[in-house]
């Protein structure tokens, strides 16, 4: 965990709470009282109807694979060690869509299916940051 | 040509001096030797530039630069197709009487500048999308592409993906400023090696050192310049995502929104067009982008541009230049596809002239397939 070199991410005043339950092992989802959107990424206006009447919502887990690239070559100095890996688009059962990795999985398009089910899994890469990532549905 | 308002006519087209590997020229200086080339080419001097247009920079970043101090600008930046959106509104504001000629530039050096070129941390992009290893175009429209092939099949989107490449480096060998001139077999293009999967090597776009200009002016001034006037007669500009996983359908893109307004605005249909310019980041680009534009119908790409009916000698020229495939790419290519519609326009082309084209649609796309401007470009 010490020598996680890869890029963390950048929190913002509205998505401090989904780092800090992301550190839990959950995954929030803010979700409008007015239209009834769920939607990501975190904004503490909706950005369908503009109401603030905002609330969070702990997303199950479970989603779907929606698009996927098998990353050969990394885009970054810093990736270029990690590939192969998946960078992936998922559709959560509450209805955003957000990337991620599927991780968990070998990596040939014989395993990796557009459509298959999966669930969401947590890495803490660090001692202040947990990246949400989906694996098959077991 | 009928129903067609001559808003305002492009007067000077340019590259910089160099294009390819040029480390020997800064992005700015690139810039410069293409705005000096661009009016040139229109037969005007520096004096006469009122409106300054550019993307990627603060306005007056590069107008200081050049020695150009104008009373109209606008540095509208949404990637590739910045330049395209930018014709549009030179084009609007030639017309509102904020300026009389309008300066497009657009410098690059994608391959060699001496610092990298970044974008805001406290964006989105670099929370929710970077620490995954989603970072920069290949990733991201691959997986676009890898929608398309679950959608529309993936064998015969493969063949089409090939189809692109191929047809594109033929038109590339006919284009002495192109950088990659050797001829593409479709075996080479599939054992070509992966970038980031569906993408070959081959799908990708270069990553090249490049400038060029346009000079925009109105109807009435056109007609005393150097160059046969080409008339904007059609323009649309439209955006619906910044993150790929925000766009609303990985297939579409705002193409379905600014292909069929600017030819409604042109006044004429897509079996009008006599050249398509298509920005070509991605073979994908090229095939989401010709559905996207309703120039055929969701999934029917690979059927539209099969057997090589986009290559030179073929029933349907597109990206004629060699394209950002095989031509040239250096980071924001929009302005180079108005460059090329210009001169085939023209008769210019030398050995990859059409048969006296007189319409062309231009279309940029800029970001993650986020942004799109359409035009479309007469002569008489």
């Amino acid at each position: 965990m010490a020598n996680y070199t890869l890029p963390l991410p950048n929190k913002q005043p509205e998505s401090d709470f989904y780092w800090e339950k992301a550190k839990d092992h959950e995954l929030w989802l803010r979700k409008c009282n007015q239209c009834n959107n769920a939607y990501f990424y975190p904004r503490n206006i909706c950005p369908s109807c503009y109401s603030d009447d905002v609330t969070w919502i702990q997303a199950s887990g479970k989603a779907t694979l929606h698009a996927f690239s098998i990353v050969e070559r990394g885009p970054t100095p810093a990736f270029r060690e990690s590939v192969p890996y998946v960078a992936a688009l998922v559709d959560l059962d509450e209805g955003p869509r957000m990337p991620t990795n599927l991780v968990n999985v070998e990596i040939d398009g014989a395993h990796i299916k557009i459509g298959m089910p999966l669930e969401v899994t947590f890495e803490d890469v660090t001692d202040e940051i947990t990246l949400p990532k989906f694996k098959p549905a077991s | 040509m009928a129903n067609q308002t001559k808003t305002a006519a492009i007067v000077g087209v340019a590259e910089s001096d160099q294009i390819g590997i040029v480390p020997e020229k800064s992005a700015l200086m690139l810039h410069m030797e293409a705005a000096r080339n661009a009016i040139a080419d229109a037969g005007l001097t520096k004096d006469d530039i009122d409106g300054f247009l550019t993307a990627g920079y603060a306005g007056y970043d590069v107008a200081e630069y050049l020695g150009i101090h104008p009373t109209y600008t606008d540095s509208t930046s949404v990637g590739g197709s910045s330049f395209v959106i930018h014709i549009a509104h030179a084009v609007a504001a030639i017309n509102a009487g904020y300026c009389e000629v309008a300066l497009i530039t657009h410098g690059q050096a994608g391959r060699s500048a001496r610092s990298p070129f970044g974008r805001d941390p406290n964006l989105p992009a670099a929370q929710y999308d970077t620490p995954y290893g989603i970072v920069g175009p290949p990733i991201n429209y691959a997986m676009a592409a890898s929608r398309y092939m679950h959608q529309h099949g993936e064998a015969r989107t493969r063949q089409a993906l090939g189809e692109i490449a191929v047809s594109t480096r033929k038109w590339a060998q006919l284009n002495p400023k192109a950088m990659m001139r050797d001829p593409m077999t479709f075996d080479e293009y599939h054992n070509s090696r992966w970038i980031a999967r569906p993408f070959h090597l081959l799908d990708c776009c270069l990553v090249t050192d490049a400038g060029a200009a346009v000079v925009v002016t109105s109807v009435e001034r056109a007609r005393n310049l150097a160059k046969k006037p080409v008339y904007v007669l059609g323009a649309a500009e439209h955006h619906d995502h910044s993150a790929i996983h925000q766009m609303p359908d990985l297939t579409r893109t705002p193409a379905t929104v600014t292909g069929p307004a600017a030819l409604k605005m042109a006044g004429v249909t897509h079996d009008d067009i006599d050249l398509t310019m298509i920005y070509d980041s991605f073979t994908y680009t090229v095939l989401v982008t010709l559905e996207s534009l309703g120039f055929c119908g969701p999934g029917e790409g690979p059927d539209f541009i099969a057997n090589q009916r986009t290559a030179p000698g073929g029933s349907w020229p597109l990206n004629t230049s060699g394209g950002g495939l095989s031509y040239t790419h250096p980071g924001m290519y929009g302005i180079f596809l108005i460059v090329e519609a210009v001169r085939q326009l023209r008769g210019e082309t030398g050995d990859r002239q059409l048969d006296d084209p007189k319409l062309s649609l231009v279309n940029g796309t800029g970001g993650l397939l986020s942004s799109t401007g359409t035009i479309v470009l007469g002569v008489d």
